[in-house]
């Protein structure tokens, strides 16, 4: 699909909107994700994060304008948006239970095999797929159905779908929630990995793993921008103190993990 | 040790079933008794096609007679008018009919080509046409059920109410010949057995074949997570209609050679109780396992003759129990009984087949 040297390409958000019954979820968010960045999209519960990837992934019926690389996604079915190598997760890790992990992989590097490649058996491992195996950490539970591993490793193996996919824009929806301090890290790190050669946006409300691996910030509240850029200067940003963290300005931003901003829910 | 075991127990099984349908029950059972069997592996056949669809698929196919009734009506179709001979009515409409001419859509069904190839087409066909509709709309579940009942309910009212061109309720009967064979001949009755053997065998190889191949583990992943799987880019109403075509096929085919090893094919063969009870033997057995419905298919039919001769009233309700039963307690049927016991040996993490 992707050839290596292919450039990054990055998210463009103009003015998206998202109603559900007079309700607006999202109010107008216009937002670039630059090729390669490992974006965080934080802000408190209700704040319509969930809501923009649904949009982006055309899981909702949005107006405004949302380009991948130059190519319009509002409009197009959600497995067409997916072709065009945009992938995500779920807040609830969602697997295929009784389906083992390597068949989990296998079918998420397949969504480009011919009909008559389908009908054929799966004989070894597919090159993509093993190093995905590699990648979360998971090459030695390959056999093991999906619905035994621990929240920890279902989200591994989400994230393994979407690098199988050789997605080059992964938005994934609080990939740590739920998971122990190490586990974190280690998820971290595999973030990390990941965007060296693609585009990142992460949800997350866990503030110290966000400070630890964000290379970029928006902070959304109430459907809209409330602020954006570095760690730092969201950190300095004394609207973001007020409403996402609840501290008054000036007071300085060490929240807990979770915290007053809803945690893990 | 244990996975050459487990390689060799599915051709094992496939091996005894030839032998237990081709050797044994001839040898043993009257031509009478054969004839209920080959009537039994029809409604097998069909049952195939529902592991496929239901088992796998996860969508409650509970209007297979639909399909069943298009592969019948087009196969008792052509032997009619082959029975009546070239340019002759076949010998129920001259009873009721009131024109003298043959319906137009009755002629092309002359041609044992076209013929064979409507018992393919028309219910293959016309699942395609639903399902495209129903799964892009993301009807599923029990709407779906419902969906499948009202749609056989509707083609058995519709042939009552067309006496003069299908037979009405008494459906079509009395066919003198099968391709050139007589069928008041045992001989080629008991050659349409082993027709009818070789089909269910053939037919639940290939399935078990797509059990295993790389479909068949995209089949599970929709009926567990469609939405997962169209975020992986597949289009899952895509992968479902496949499933739901070829089920309607195998109930097509089934239909056809019902007609000539039973005789009949009428409305009340294929309206929503037949329909319901195709999906029964099915669950009984296993749904998910190609080997289970089969059996349980067989079973449920053998005993309803059975029982039903015997304790025509109380029939109804033990089937009814019976299943009732195995959906709350036993939802992998019959067959999950054996995993079940074996618990205790090492867990298969491999999708059974
Ligand atoms: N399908 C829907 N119908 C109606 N309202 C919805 C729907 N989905 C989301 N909302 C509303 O839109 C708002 C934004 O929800 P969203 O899930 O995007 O928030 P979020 O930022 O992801 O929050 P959280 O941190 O709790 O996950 C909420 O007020 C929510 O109730
Ligand atoms: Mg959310």
């Amino acid at each position: 699909m992707t050839t290596p040297d292919e450039p990054l390409k990055g998210l463009r958000i103009t003015d998206l909107r998202v109603s559900f019954d007079g309700f607006t979820a999202v109010d107008g968010v216009s937002l670039t994700v630059g090729p390669g960045d490992l974006r965080f999209l934080i802000g408190p519960n209700g704040a319509g994060k969930t809501t923009l990837v649904d949009a982006v992934t055309g899981l909702v019926p949005a107006t405004g304008s949302v380009e991948f690389g130059g190519t319009e996604l509002l409009g197009r079915p959600v497995h067409r948006i997916v072709r065009l190598g945009i992938g995500r997760t779920f807040q609830t890790a969602t697997v295929f239970e009784n389906l083992t992990v390597l068949q989990n992989l296998d079918i998420a590097a397949g969504a480009g095999r011919s009909p008559a490649a389908l009908l054929r058996r799966r004989k070894g491992v597919p090159d993509a797929v093993a190093r995905a195996l590699e990648t979360i950490g998971l090459t030695d539970r390959r056999g093991d159905l999906a619905g035994t591993l621990a929240h920890g490793r279902r989200q591994w193996l989400e994230i393994g779908m979407l690098l199988v996919q050789d997605v080059q824009l992964l938005l994934l929806d609080e990939p740590v929630a739920g998971m122990s301090h190490d586990e974190r890290a280690e998820t971290g790190g595999l973030l990390r990995r990941i965007a060296e050669d693609r585009t990142v946006v992460v949800i997350e409300h866990d503030m110290d793993f966000m400070r630890t691996f964000a290379s970029s910030v928006t902070v959304l509240h109430a459907g809209r921008v409330l602020s954006e850029g570095s760690v730092a200067d969201v950190q300095a940003d004394p609207r973001v103190q007020e409403v996402y963290l609840g501290h008054s300005p000036g007071e300085p931003v060490a929240a807990p993990a979770g915290g007053s901003a809803g945690g893990e829910d | 040790m244990t996975s050459t075991l487990t390689r060799w127990r599915a051709p094992a099984g496939y091996a005894l079933g030839a032998l237990l349908l081709f050797a044994v029950a001839p040898a043993l059972l009257s031509d009478f008794r054969l004839g209920q069997l080959a009537r039994y592996l029809c409604f097998a056949i069909v049952a195939v096609g529902i592991a496929l669809a239901w088992g796998r698929g996860g969508m409650l196919t509970l209007g297979q007679g639909l399909f069943f009734g298009l592969g019948g009506y087009a196969m008792a179709m052509h032997l009619k008018l082959t029975d009546a001979g070239a340019g002759q009515l076949p010998d129920f409409m001259l009873l009721y009919g009131d024109t003298s001419e043959l319906p137009w859509w009755w002629e092309p069904f002359r041609s044992p080509a076209v013929a064979l190839a409507a018992v393919l087409v028309l219910p293959m066909g016309l699942a395609a046409l639903i399902g495209y509709a129903v799964f892009r709309r993301r009807v599923r579940g029990a709407y779906f059920a419902i969906l499948s009942q009202a749609l056989a309910a509707a083609f058995a009212i519709l042939l009552v109410g067309q006496q003069a061109t299908t037979g009405g309720t008494n459906g079509l009967t009395n066919f003198q010949g099968f391709f050139g064979f007589s069928l008041l001949d045992p001989v080629n009755r008991r050659t349409v057995y082993f027709l009818i053997a070789a089909v269910l065998l053939l037919l639940m190889i290939g399935v078990r074949q797509l059990f295993l191949s790389r479909y068949g583990e995209l089949l599970v992943a929709v009926r567990d997570s469609e939405e997962r799987v169209r975020f992986l880019g597949y289009d899952p109403a895509l992968v479902k209609l496949v499933a739901y075509v070829l089920s309607a096929g195998t109930a097509g085919i089934a239909g056809a050679l019902f007609v000539p090893a039973v005789g009949i094919i009428s409305p009340a063969l294929i309206g929503i109780v037949p329909s319901i009870q195709f999906v029964i033997g099915a669950a009984i057995g296993g749904r998910a396992s190609v080997a289970g419905a089969v059996i349980g298919a067989v079973a449920v039919a053998w005993a309803q003759t059975t029982l039903s001769e015997e304790f025509p009233a109380a029939w109804t309700y033990f089937q009814a129990g019976l299943f009732i039963a195995v959906v709350a307690f036993l939802p992998g049927g019959l067959v999950s009984l054996r995993r079940l016991l074996a618990r205790r040996g090492p867990r298969v993490a491999e999708v059974p087949a």
